[in-house]
Protein backbone atom coordinates (compact mmCIF):
# COMPACT_ATOMS: atom_id res chain seq x y z
CA UNK A 1 0.00 0.00 0.00
CA UNK A 2 1.63 3.21 -1.11
CA UNK A 3 -0.25 5.78 0.86
CA UNK A 4 -2.63 5.14 3.68
CA UNK A 5 -5.41 7.68 3.77
CA UNK A 6 -8.53 7.50 5.88
CA UNK A 7 -10.85 7.46 2.90
CA UNK A 8 -8.95 4.74 1.14
CA UNK A 9 -8.80 2.59 4.26
CA UNK A 10 -12.53 2.92 4.70
CA UNK A 11 -13.73 2.30 1.15
CA UNK A 12 -11.08 0.06 -0.38
CA UNK A 13 -12.38 -3.15 1.24
CA UNK A 14 -15.92 -2.69 -0.01
CA UNK A 15 -15.35 -3.44 -3.69
CA UNK A 16 -11.66 -3.41 -4.57
CA UNK A 17 -10.45 -5.67 -1.80
CA UNK A 18 -13.61 -7.33 -0.56
CA UNK A 19 -12.85 -9.62 2.36
CA UNK A 20 -15.18 -12.36 1.14
CA UNK A 21 -14.74 -12.17 -2.60
CA UNK A 22 -11.01 -11.60 -2.76
CA UNK A 23 -9.31 -12.31 0.54
CA UNK A 24 -11.37 -15.50 1.24
CA UNK A 25 -11.99 -14.45 4.83
CA UNK A 26 -14.99 -14.97 7.06
CA UNK A 27 -17.00 -17.13 4.76
CA UNK A 28 -18.41 -19.48 7.39
CA UNK A 29 -20.94 -17.12 8.80
CA UNK A 30 -21.67 -15.60 5.40
CA UNK A 31 -23.34 -18.82 4.41
CA UNK A 32 -25.11 -19.85 7.53
CA UNK A 33 -26.96 -16.74 8.62
CA UNK A 34 -28.16 -15.37 5.31
CA UNK A 35 -31.54 -17.03 4.85
CA UNK A 36 -33.40 -14.06 6.33
CA UNK A 37 -32.58 -10.39 6.06
CA UNK A 38 -33.24 -9.26 9.63
CA UNK A 39 -30.97 -11.91 11.14
CA UNK A 40 -28.29 -10.99 8.62
CA UNK A 41 -28.46 -7.30 9.53
CA UNK A 42 -27.94 -8.07 13.21
CA UNK A 43 -25.00 -10.28 12.31
CA UNK A 44 -23.49 -7.55 10.12
CA UNK A 45 -23.77 -4.93 12.84
CA UNK A 46 -22.16 -7.28 15.35
CA UNK A 47 -19.30 -8.06 13.01
CA UNK A 48 -18.69 -4.39 12.15
CA UNK A 49 -18.65 -3.50 15.84
CA UNK A 50 -16.31 -6.32 16.79
CA UNK A 51 -13.91 -5.73 13.89
CA UNK A 52 -13.76 -1.99 14.47
CA UNK A 53 -13.22 -2.15 18.22
CA UNK A 54 -10.83 -5.09 18.17
CA UNK A 55 -8.74 -3.23 15.60
CA UNK A 56 -8.86 -0.14 17.80
CA UNK A 57 -7.79 -1.92 20.98
CA UNK A 58 -5.16 -4.08 19.35
CA UNK A 59 -3.71 -0.99 17.75
CA UNK A 60 -3.66 0.88 21.06
CA UNK A 61 -1.67 -1.82 22.81
CA UNK A 62 0.33 -2.91 19.78
CA UNK A 63 3.69 -1.66 21.02
CA UNK A 64 3.23 -3.34 24.40
CA UNK A 65 2.44 -6.81 23.06
CA UNK A 66 5.42 -9.21 23.06
CA UNK A 67 5.68 -10.71 19.63
CA UNK A 68 5.58 -14.33 20.72
CA UNK A 69 2.21 -14.16 22.44
CA UNK A 70 0.51 -11.65 20.18
CA UNK A 71 -2.03 -14.15 18.82
CA UNK A 72 -3.23 -14.97 22.34
CA UNK A 73 -3.51 -11.30 23.25
CA UNK A 74 -5.49 -10.56 20.09
CA UNK A 75 -7.72 -13.55 20.73
CA UNK A 76 -8.43 -12.40 24.27
CA UNK A 77 -9.38 -8.91 23.11
CA UNK A 78 -11.62 -10.29 20.37
CA UNK A 79 -13.23 -12.90 22.62
CA UNK A 80 -14.04 -10.30 25.28
CA UNK A 81 -15.68 -8.06 22.67
CA UNK A 82 -17.71 -10.94 21.32
CA UNK A 83 -18.90 -11.82 24.83
CA UNK A 84 -20.11 -8.23 25.19
CA UNK A 85 -21.97 -8.43 21.88
CA UNK A 86 -23.43 -11.81 22.79
CA UNK A 87 -24.72 -10.59 26.15
CA UNK A 88 -26.23 -7.46 24.58
CA UNK A 89 -28.02 -9.54 21.95
CA UNK A 90 -29.35 -11.90 24.57
CA UNK A 91 -30.66 -9.00 26.59
CA UNK A 92 -32.27 -6.94 23.83
CA UNK A 93 -32.87 -9.23 20.85
CA UNK A 94 -33.37 -12.67 22.34
CA UNK A 95 -35.30 -14.13 19.40
CA UNK A 96 -32.63 -13.19 16.90
CA UNK A 97 -29.83 -14.33 19.15
CA UNK A 98 -31.55 -17.74 19.33
CA UNK A 99 -31.60 -17.90 15.54
CA UNK A 100 -27.96 -16.94 15.26
CA UNK A 101 -27.20 -19.67 17.84
CA UNK A 102 -23.51 -20.51 17.75
CA UNK A 103 -22.68 -18.05 15.03
CA UNK A 104 -22.34 -15.11 17.38
CA UNK A 105 -19.67 -17.05 19.24
CA UNK A 106 -18.04 -17.89 15.97
CA UNK A 107 -17.32 -14.22 15.28
CA UNK A 108 -14.25 -14.91 17.42
CA UNK A 109 -12.88 -17.28 14.86
CA UNK A 110 -14.11 -15.19 11.96
CA UNK A 111 -10.93 -14.78 10.01
CA UNK A 112 -11.79 -11.18 9.06
CA UNK A 113 -11.47 -9.99 12.65
CA UNK A 114 -8.29 -11.90 13.32
CA UNK A 115 -6.82 -11.19 9.90
CA UNK A 116 -7.34 -7.43 10.19
CA UNK A 117 -5.99 -7.32 13.74
CA UNK A 118 -2.88 -9.18 12.67
CA UNK A 119 -2.50 -7.67 9.22
CA UNK A 120 -3.44 -4.05 9.75
CA UNK A 121 -3.89 -3.02 13.37
CA UNK A 122 -0.45 -4.29 14.41
CA UNK A 123 1.20 -1.79 12.05
CA UNK A 124 -1.06 1.22 12.09
CA UNK A 125 -2.36 3.85 14.47
CA UNK A 126 -5.64 3.53 16.40
CA UNK A 127 -7.76 5.87 14.24
CA UNK A 128 -6.79 4.30 10.93
CA UNK A 129 -7.21 0.83 12.37
CA UNK A 130 -10.67 1.70 13.61
CA UNK A 131 -11.64 2.88 10.12
CA UNK A 132 -10.08 -0.19 8.56
CA UNK A 133 -12.19 -2.34 10.85
CA UNK A 134 -15.35 -0.51 9.83
CA UNK A 135 -14.38 -0.72 6.15
CA UNK A 136 -13.77 -4.44 6.24
CA UNK A 137 -16.90 -4.99 8.29
CA UNK A 138 -18.82 -3.06 5.63
CA UNK A 139 -17.26 -5.06 2.80
CA UNK A 140 -18.38 -8.19 4.58
CA UNK A 141 -21.84 -6.77 5.21
CA UNK A 142 -22.38 -5.73 1.59
CA UNK A 143 -21.79 -9.28 0.46
CA UNK A 144 -23.99 -10.71 3.23
CA UNK A 145 -26.85 -8.34 2.58
CA UNK A 146 -26.82 -9.08 -1.15
CA UNK A 147 -26.91 -12.78 -0.35
CA UNK A 148 -29.69 -12.44 2.20
CA UNK A 149 -31.70 -10.18 -0.13
CA UNK A 150 -31.63 -12.72 -2.95
CA UNK A 151 -32.21 -15.69 -0.68
CA UNK A 152 -35.12 -14.25 1.27
CA UNK A 153 -36.82 -12.58 -1.71
CA UNK A 154 -36.70 -15.58 -4.01
CA UNK A 155 -36.77 -18.24 -1.33
CA UNK A 156 -39.76 -17.12 0.68
CA UNK A 157 -41.09 -14.13 -1.27
CA UNK A 158 -40.57 -11.62 1.51
CA UNK A 159 -38.09 -9.05 2.81
CA UNK A 160 -37.66 -8.50 6.56
CA UNK A 161 -40.59 -10.90 6.94
CA UNK A 162 -42.90 -8.55 4.94
CA UNK A 163 -44.43 -10.24 1.92
CA UNK A 164 -43.25 -8.74 -1.38
CA UNK A 165 -44.10 -11.52 -3.78
CA UNK A 166 -47.32 -13.23 -2.60
CA UNK A 167 -46.65 -16.96 -2.62
CA UNK A 168 -48.92 -19.60 -4.08
CA UNK A 169 -49.72 -21.19 -0.73
CA UNK A 170 -51.35 -17.96 0.45
CA UNK A 171 -53.29 -17.50 -2.78
CA UNK A 172 -50.66 -15.39 -4.57
CA UNK A 173 -48.87 -16.05 -7.84
CA UNK A 174 -45.23 -16.61 -6.82
CA UNK A 175 -43.92 -20.16 -6.51
CA UNK A 176 -41.08 -19.86 -3.98
CA UNK A 177 -37.78 -21.48 -4.86
CA UNK A 178 -37.15 -23.75 -1.90
CA UNK A 179 -33.54 -24.37 -2.90
CA UNK A 180 -32.65 -20.81 -1.96
CA UNK A 181 -33.53 -21.45 1.65
CA UNK A 182 -31.21 -24.44 1.76
CA UNK A 183 -27.50 -24.03 2.55
CA UNK A 184 -26.00 -24.92 -0.87
CA UNK A 185 -27.67 -21.98 -2.58
CA UNK A 186 -25.44 -19.62 -0.64
CA UNK A 187 -22.41 -21.14 -2.30
CA UNK A 188 -23.91 -20.68 -5.74
CA UNK A 189 -24.87 -17.07 -5.10
CA UNK A 190 -21.42 -16.20 -3.73
CA UNK A 191 -19.79 -17.96 -6.67
CA UNK A 192 -21.93 -16.05 -9.15
CA UNK A 193 -21.46 -12.71 -7.42
CA UNK A 194 -17.70 -13.23 -7.47
CA UNK A 195 -18.04 -13.85 -11.19
CA UNK A 196 -19.99 -10.61 -11.52
CA UNK A 197 -17.53 -8.61 -9.43
CA UNK A 198 -14.56 -9.93 -11.37
CA UNK A 199 -16.11 -9.25 -14.74
CA UNK A 200 -16.52 -5.66 -13.58
CA UNK A 201 -13.08 -5.33 -11.97
CA UNK A 202 -11.12 -7.52 -14.33
CA UNK A 203 -7.81 -7.07 -12.48
CA UNK A 204 -9.07 -9.46 -9.81
CA UNK A 205 -9.20 -12.40 -12.22
CA UNK A 206 -6.89 -15.20 -11.12
CA UNK A 207 -4.26 -16.61 -13.44
CA UNK A 208 -5.07 -20.15 -14.55
CA UNK A 209 -2.67 -22.94 -13.55
CA UNK A 210 -2.78 -24.40 -17.01
CA UNK A 211 -3.79 -22.90 -20.30
CA UNK A 212 -5.39 -25.10 -22.91
CA UNK A 213 -3.31 -25.14 -26.02
CA UNK A 214 -4.95 -24.30 -29.28
CA UNK A 215 -6.31 -27.08 -31.36
CA UNK A 216 -3.72 -27.69 -34.02
CA UNK A 217 -5.12 -30.46 -36.19
CA UNK A 218 -8.25 -30.07 -38.20
CA UNK A 219 -10.97 -32.46 -37.32
CA UNK A 220 -11.69 -34.99 -40.01
CA UNK A 221 -14.97 -34.69 -41.70
CA UNK B 1 -22.84 -48.46 21.98
CA UNK B 2 -25.53 -48.07 19.33
CA UNK B 3 -26.08 -44.54 20.54
CA UNK B 4 -22.42 -43.69 19.95
CA UNK B 5 -22.40 -45.21 16.48
CA UNK B 6 -25.42 -43.19 15.45
CA UNK B 7 -23.81 -40.07 16.93
CA UNK B 8 -20.62 -40.56 14.95
CA UNK B 9 -22.48 -41.26 11.69
CA UNK B 10 -24.58 -38.19 12.26
CA UNK B 11 -21.51 -36.05 12.91
CA UNK B 12 -19.68 -37.31 9.84
CA UNK B 13 -22.44 -37.30 7.23
CA UNK B 14 -25.70 -35.69 8.24
CA UNK B 15 -24.25 -32.76 10.14
CA UNK B 16 -21.02 -32.45 8.22
CA UNK B 17 -19.11 -29.51 9.69
CA UNK B 18 -17.96 -28.11 6.37
CA UNK B 19 -20.83 -28.89 4.04
CA UNK B 20 -23.89 -28.59 6.26
CA UNK B 21 -22.79 -25.93 8.76
CA UNK B 22 -20.09 -24.19 6.70
CA UNK B 23 -17.63 -24.20 9.52
CA UNK B 24 -13.94 -23.94 8.83
CA UNK B 25 -14.65 -22.55 5.38
CA UNK B 26 -11.66 -20.21 5.24
CA UNK B 27 -9.08 -22.96 5.57
CA UNK B 28 -11.37 -25.28 3.65
CA UNK B 29 -11.11 -23.11 0.56
CA UNK B 30 -7.55 -21.94 1.04
CA UNK B 31 -5.75 -25.25 1.65
CA UNK B 32 -7.65 -27.47 -0.77
CA UNK B 33 -5.51 -27.08 -3.86
CA UNK B 34 -3.33 -30.13 -3.20
CA UNK B 35 -4.49 -33.51 -1.92
CA UNK B 36 -1.40 -34.06 0.28
CA UNK B 37 -1.86 -30.77 2.07
CA UNK B 38 -5.57 -31.46 2.48
CA UNK B 39 -4.88 -34.85 4.07
CA UNK B 40 -2.34 -33.31 6.46
CA UNK B 41 -4.73 -30.61 7.52
CA UNK B 42 -7.56 -33.12 7.82
CA UNK B 43 -5.57 -35.31 10.21
CA UNK B 44 -4.55 -32.30 12.28
CA UNK B 45 -8.19 -31.20 12.57
CA UNK B 46 -9.31 -34.67 13.67
CA UNK B 47 -6.58 -34.76 16.33
CA UNK B 48 -7.30 -31.30 17.67
CA UNK B 49 -11.07 -31.79 17.72
CA UNK B 50 -10.86 -35.14 19.51
CA UNK B 51 -8.82 -33.41 22.22
CA UNK B 52 -10.48 -30.02 22.56
CA UNK B 53 -14.16 -30.98 22.60
CA UNK B 54 -13.83 -33.35 25.61
CA UNK B 55 -11.58 -30.92 27.48
CA UNK B 56 -14.02 -28.08 26.94
CA UNK B 57 -16.82 -30.42 27.98
CA UNK B 58 -15.07 -31.12 31.30
CA UNK B 59 -14.46 -27.43 31.89
CA UNK B 60 -18.02 -26.51 31.05
CA UNK B 61 -19.60 -29.17 33.23
CA UNK B 62 -17.29 -28.73 36.21
CA UNK B 63 -16.55 -25.03 36.29
CA UNK B 64 -18.64 -22.82 34.05
CA UNK B 65 -22.11 -24.26 34.16
CA UNK B 66 -24.73 -22.80 36.48
CA UNK B 67 -24.40 -24.50 39.83
CA UNK B 68 -21.30 -26.41 38.71
CA UNK B 69 -19.14 -24.75 41.33
CA UNK B 70 -21.15 -26.17 44.24
CA UNK B 71 -18.20 -28.44 45.10
CA UNK B 72 -16.28 -25.27 45.94
CA UNK B 73 -19.09 -23.98 48.10
CA UNK B 74 -20.44 -21.55 45.48
CA UNK B 75 -23.69 -23.14 44.32
CA UNK B 76 -25.28 -20.05 42.76
CA UNK B 77 -22.37 -18.88 40.64
CA UNK B 78 -23.03 -18.95 36.88
CA UNK B 79 -19.91 -18.44 34.82
CA UNK B 80 -21.33 -19.53 31.49
CA UNK B 81 -20.85 -16.05 30.02
CA UNK B 82 -17.10 -16.69 30.22
CA UNK B 83 -17.55 -19.68 27.93
CA UNK B 84 -16.39 -18.13 24.68
CA UNK B 85 -13.21 -16.78 26.19
CA UNK B 86 -12.43 -20.07 27.93
CA UNK B 87 -13.00 -22.29 24.91
CA UNK B 88 -10.82 -20.25 22.62
CA UNK B 89 -8.11 -20.14 25.30
CA UNK B 90 -8.26 -23.91 25.75
CA UNK B 91 -8.11 -24.44 21.99
CA UNK B 92 -5.14 -22.11 21.56
CA UNK B 93 -3.33 -23.73 24.47
CA UNK B 94 -3.93 -27.29 23.28
CA UNK B 95 -2.79 -26.44 19.76
CA UNK B 96 0.35 -24.85 21.16
CA UNK B 97 1.08 -27.84 23.40
CA UNK B 98 0.48 -30.26 20.57
CA UNK B 99 2.91 -28.30 18.43
CA UNK B 100 5.61 -28.48 21.11
CA UNK B 101 5.09 -32.20 21.78
CA UNK B 102 5.16 -33.05 18.11
CA UNK B 103 8.26 -30.93 17.60
CA UNK B 104 10.05 -32.69 20.45
CA UNK B 105 9.03 -36.32 19.99
CA UNK B 106 7.75 -36.85 16.45
CA UNK B 107 9.68 -34.40 14.25
CA UNK B 108 8.62 -36.14 11.04
CA UNK B 109 4.96 -35.58 11.80
CA UNK B 110 5.73 -32.05 12.95
CA UNK B 111 7.35 -31.30 9.62
CA UNK B 112 4.23 -32.52 7.86
CA UNK B 113 1.60 -30.91 10.07
CA UNK B 114 3.55 -28.01 11.58
CA UNK B 115 2.40 -25.36 9.17
CA UNK B 116 -1.24 -26.23 9.66
CA UNK B 117 -1.36 -26.22 13.44
CA UNK B 118 -1.40 -22.43 13.95
CA UNK B 119 -4.09 -22.17 11.28
CA UNK B 120 -6.26 -24.49 13.29
CA UNK B 121 -6.65 -22.10 16.21
CA UNK B 122 -8.70 -19.80 14.04
CA UNK B 123 -10.56 -22.61 12.31
CA UNK B 124 -14.24 -22.10 13.05
CA UNK B 125 -14.89 -25.83 12.90
CA UNK B 126 -12.90 -26.34 16.11
CA UNK B 127 -14.65 -23.58 18.00
CA UNK B 128 -18.00 -24.52 16.43
CA UNK B 129 -17.76 -28.09 17.64
CA UNK B 130 -17.20 -26.92 21.21
CA UNK B 131 -20.15 -24.55 20.99
CA UNK B 132 -22.43 -27.24 19.56
CA UNK B 133 -21.30 -29.55 22.35
CA UNK B 134 -22.44 -26.99 24.92
CA UNK B 135 -25.67 -26.22 23.10
CA UNK B 136 -26.63 -29.88 22.81
CA UNK B 137 -25.57 -30.78 26.34
CA UNK B 138 -23.37 -33.76 25.48
CA UNK B 139 -21.97 -35.96 28.21
CA UNK B 140 -18.22 -36.60 28.37
CA UNK B 141 -18.39 -39.85 26.38
CA UNK B 142 -20.60 -38.29 23.76
CA UNK B 143 -18.29 -35.33 23.43
CA UNK B 144 -15.29 -37.56 22.67
CA UNK B 145 -17.26 -39.34 19.97
CA UNK B 146 -18.73 -36.12 18.63
CA UNK B 147 -15.33 -34.42 18.45
CA UNK B 148 -13.85 -37.31 16.55
CA UNK B 149 -16.81 -37.61 14.19
CA UNK B 150 -16.96 -33.91 13.44
CA UNK B 151 -13.24 -33.89 12.66
CA UNK B 152 -13.57 -36.92 10.43
CA UNK B 153 -16.43 -35.38 8.50
CA UNK B 154 -14.48 -32.18 7.96
CA UNK B 155 -11.38 -34.11 6.85
CA UNK B 156 -13.47 -36.17 4.44
CA UNK B 157 -14.96 -33.05 2.91
CA UNK B 158 -11.64 -31.24 2.43
CA UNK B 159 -9.92 -34.27 0.88
CA UNK B 160 -12.84 -34.74 -1.50
CA UNK B 161 -12.75 -31.08 -2.49
CA UNK B 162 -8.98 -31.21 -3.02
CA UNK B 163 -9.46 -34.21 -5.30
CA UNK B 164 -12.00 -32.35 -7.38
CA UNK B 165 -9.85 -29.21 -7.55
CA UNK B 166 -6.79 -31.16 -8.70
CA UNK B 167 -8.78 -32.30 -11.72
CA UNK B 168 -10.49 -28.96 -12.13
CA UNK B 169 -7.30 -27.05 -12.81
CA UNK B 170 -7.04 -28.66 -16.24
CA UNK B 171 -10.44 -27.42 -17.29
CA UNK B 172 -11.24 -24.26 -19.16
CA UNK B 173 -13.24 -22.11 -16.78
CA UNK B 174 -14.73 -18.72 -17.77
CA UNK B 175 -12.36 -15.90 -16.82
CA UNK B 176 -14.17 -14.27 -13.93
CA UNK B 177 -15.08 -17.59 -12.40
CA UNK B 178 -11.52 -18.90 -12.28
CA UNK B 179 -10.10 -19.91 -8.92
CA UNK B 180 -12.37 -18.87 -6.09
CA UNK B 181 -15.62 -18.57 -8.03
CA UNK B 182 -15.64 -22.06 -9.47
CA UNK B 183 -14.53 -23.46 -6.12
CA UNK B 184 -17.59 -21.99 -4.46
CA UNK B 185 -19.85 -23.54 -7.05
CA UNK B 186 -18.10 -26.90 -6.68
CA UNK B 187 -18.55 -26.78 -2.92
CA UNK B 188 -22.21 -25.90 -3.47
CA UNK B 189 -22.68 -29.00 -5.59
CA UNK B 190 -20.88 -31.14 -3.00
CA UNK B 191 -23.09 -29.69 -0.32
CA UNK B 192 -26.18 -30.59 -2.36
CA UNK B 193 -24.86 -34.12 -2.52
CA UNK B 194 -24.36 -34.25 1.23
CA UNK B 195 -27.88 -32.98 1.78
CA UNK B 196 -29.16 -36.31 0.56
CA UNK B 197 -27.83 -37.77 3.83
CA UNK B 198 -30.17 -35.59 5.81
CA UNK B 199 -33.03 -37.96 5.07
CA UNK B 200 -31.30 -40.71 7.04
CA UNK B 201 -32.75 -41.23 10.47
CA UNK B 202 -30.70 -43.25 12.89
Amino acid sequence: MAEVTAKKVLFEPIFNNNPIALQILGICSALAVTSSLSVTLVMCISVIAVTAFSNLFVSVVRSQIPNSIRIIVQMTIIASLVIVVDQILRAYAYEISKQLSVFVGLIITNCIVMGRAEGFAMQNGPWLSFLDGIGNGLGYSVMLIVLAFVRELLGSGSLFGVTILPVVNDGGWYVPNGLLLLPPSAFFIIGLSIWGLRSWKSDQVEEPDYRLSRQTTKEAF
Amino acid sequence: MEHYISLILKAVFVENMALAFFLGMCTFLAISKKIEAAIGLGIAVVAVLTLTVPVNNLIYNNVLREGALSWAGLPEVDLSFLGLLTYIGVIAAIVQIMEMILDKYIPALYAALGVFLPLITVNCAIMGASLFMVERDYTFGESVVYGFGAGLGWALAIVALAGIREKLKYSDVPEGLRGLGITFITVGLMSLGFMSFSGISL
